[in-house]
């Protein structure tokens, strides 16, 4: 079984984010980087998928800066056997022109299976599996939670509102990651160290020009203080006034 | 995705480490946020060390993690086995303890001192955790004098006979096998003091565990006590030879124990901060008073030094140019340090910080131990105090 893993490097959700000079990108100096959390169910899942037909390859494949090389190796540190990074000065706004580079990567690949998080923790668009799936024809689900593979044939179960949907799909195919489909493991020590020596290519890549441009990026408002509207029982009424009224949350 | 302990890196720290020493700080960091700090405050009351930790910790790699892969190690070098010992005691000395004694006290030794057998033997064993060691030197009347101990082996045609009593020993009553410490001649020749690898279900081996510890409660202290234990000429390490090996096995811990106090200092620091930011006392947060923020600044400032004291040191054990002096120098300063540190974040914390809840007042309890044991701080001081003048005040 061949899959291959779409990963992003992404800053840390507990890091204190600002917003570059230009008032368009976030200002990366001393921000720490991950690999995206959702990414880390796909490669586990990659991972336990290989382990369980006893052969194959788990490839990871990464758009973005040189610097991203330390998120593959992150990757490789938990058992992916290579990575490629297909090398851009920054990852662009557009979704589409990502995956557009992935697919072209992926194309003659020879993957039994295609998996992406269902989206990316910094710009929390959920585009690039599904865009990625469409490009190169195959069928798609994204959110999964649950899934098996039956020879040619998967089932993987995403739950959405009220209930969950079962989904049957045959393979090659794109699938992308949600919480609860495992628990990832830790790279062990030995994982960290074999990294270094598994093979990661690096190769260039133009893009795309693209029809997304960001204008402007802007920190939320400051939340205001809160009010007390009065104190025990008696501040009860003029509570539910304010929540209907005024908040319009009842 | 439970909250991320975020560090301590005033200086820029992690700017000297290399990424892989990042990446396994960075999964001791996750593994120990996520399985120890959960569950460490039960078990500290409790009286428990927590066993379940164990396979967790040897899948990791985390057992004597700077030993050559060949035996099923990791590999790493020492700042990186330095910063897997911070991690674990930010989560408690306990943990720490455990996996100080399993890799610088009973692999290290093995490697160091044993045959190749030995070594094929014992020491993938013991880094995947199916056999867990611990380290038989101090005696009741011979602590910072491990010279006068009164152990003794005596050589017989089949092997060796081993008589004696060790103290104060971690893991004892859990250990599968003990690295123990005797004379092989008279009591008063320490140069023929030889390790031996004595296997703990050996008639004659007795261990106890010690009652009543109000320190270091979530770790094992154990009694030891060899009567006639016979073990085969093969239980002999071979290239051990006089006071010189165990107290090698010391500087090996004590090693970590530097990195190892400085993770205890990170999360009381860290605790304190938090808390000083969230609790409001005359309508503002105590943060904003004077007396608090002193304490957190003296705080930050010793654990920052410490954090570079370990580095460099870690730096010059990889290139083999570090003295057990300076091990010395760094055990002692860091582990007062953290106890200072620990003492500060609890007394910050007001009433809360006596609460199992809360770290301080572990680490705090914790840290007297780490205090006295590997070479009390005072005995640290006239090892410094011999280096400096030449003249030994204890010898």
């Amino acid at each position: 079984m061949k899959i291959a893993v779409c990963i992003k490097r992404v800053a840390d959700s507990e890091t204190r984010v600002k917003i570059a000079a230009d008032g368009k990108a976030l200002d990366e100096a001393g921000v720490k980087f991950v690999l995206n959390p959702y990414d880390e169910f796909a490669v586990e899942e990659a991972l336990r998928r290989k382990e369980q037909a006893g052969s194959g390859e788990v490839v990871v494949v990464a758009l973005g800066p040189a610097a991203a090389q330390e998120t593959i190796r992150a990757a490789l540190a938990m058992g992916v056997d290579r990575g490629v990074l297909l090398q851009v000065d920054r990852i662009p706004a557009d979704g589409l022109v990502v995956a557009q580079a992935l697919a072209a990567e992926l194309k003659d690949g020879g993957y039994d299976l295609i998996l992406c998080g269902k989206m990316a923790i910094d710009d929390y668009n959920h585009q690039v599996g599904p865009m990625v799936a469409e490009l190169l024809g195959l069928p798609c689900v994204t959110s999964i939670a649950h899934l098996e593979l039956q020879g040619n044939t998967g089932v993987a179960e995403r739950e959405v509102e009220g209930g969950i949907e079962v989904c049957e799909f045959p393979l090659p195919a794109v699938l992308t990651t949600d919480k609860g489909l495992n628990e990832p493991r830790y790279p062990a020590l030995k994982g960290i160290m074999a990294a270094k020596k598994k093979p990661l290519d690096i190769k260039p890549t133009a893009l795309a020009v693209g029809g997304l441009e960001v204008l402007a990026m802007t920190p939320p408002p400051d939340r205001k203080d809160g009010r007390i509207v009065g104190e025990g029982v008696a501040a009860i009424p003029e509570l539910l006034r304010l929540l209907r009224e005024e908040a319009k949350v009842l | 995705m439970a909250l991320r302990f975020q560090g301590v890196d005033f200086y820029d720290a992690d700017g000297l480490l290399t990424e892989e020493e990042r990446a396994v700080r960075d999964t001791v960091r996750a593994w120990v946020d996520d399985n120890v700090i959960p569950v460490i405050g039960e078990h500290y009351v409790a009286g428990k060390f927590p066993t379940h930790l164990v396979p967790q910790m040897a899948e990791l790699g985390l057992f004597g993690a700077n030993l050559p892969e060949e035996f099923g190690c990791a590999g790493l070098n020492n700042v990186a086995y330095g910063l897997i010992m911070q991690e674990l005691e930010r989560g408690d000395s306990g943990v720490r303890s455990f996996a100080s004694v399993q890799g610088a006290l009973v692999m290290y030794p093995i490697y160091e001192f044993g045959s190749d057998e030995q070594k094929r033997r014992w020491l993938p064993e013991l880094a995947s955790g199916r056999r867990i060691g611990c380290f038989g030197l101090t005696e009741p009347d011979y602590g910072s004098n491990p010279g006068g101990m009164i152990t003794v082996a005596k050589e017989t045609k089949e092997g060796w006979v081993l008589n004696g009593a060790k103290m104060w020993i971690t893991n004892g009553s859990t250990a599968d096998v003990a690295i123990v410490w005797a004379k092989t001649a008279r009591l008063d020749d320490p140069g023929s003091i030889r390790g031996f690898i004595v296997p703990t279900d050996a008639k004659g081996f007795a261990a106890k565990d010690q009652q009543g510890k109000l320190s270091l409660r979530a770790s094992d202290t154990s009694e030891l006590v060899l009567q006639d234990v016979c073990v085969p000429k093969e239980a002999l390490l071979p290239k051990s030879a006089g006071l010189k090996s165990p107290l090698m096995c010391l500087t090996a811990a004590r090693y970590g124990i530097a990195w190892g106090a400085v993770g205890s200092a990170m999360a009381c620091y860290d605790e304190a901060v938090r808390y000083a930011k969230a609790r409001v006392v005359f309508d503002r947060p105590i943060g904003g008073f004077q007396l608090q923020q002193a304490r957190l600044v003296e705080m930050l400032t010793e654990i920052t030094k410490a954090q570079l004291l370990c580095l460099q040191l870690g730096r010059l054990k990889d290139q083999g140019k570090m003295s057990p002096q300076q091990v010395s120098l760094a055990k002692r300063n860091n582990v007062s340090m953290a106890t200072d540190v620990a003492r500060e974040s609890r007394r910050l914390l007001g009433a809360s910080g006596i609460l199992a809840e809360y770290q301080a007042m572990r680490h705090l309890a914790n840290l007297e131990s780490v205090y006295t044991y590997e070479g009390t701080h005072d005995i640290h001081t006239l090892i410094l105090g011999q280096e400096i003048t030449g003249l030994s005040a204890f010898n």
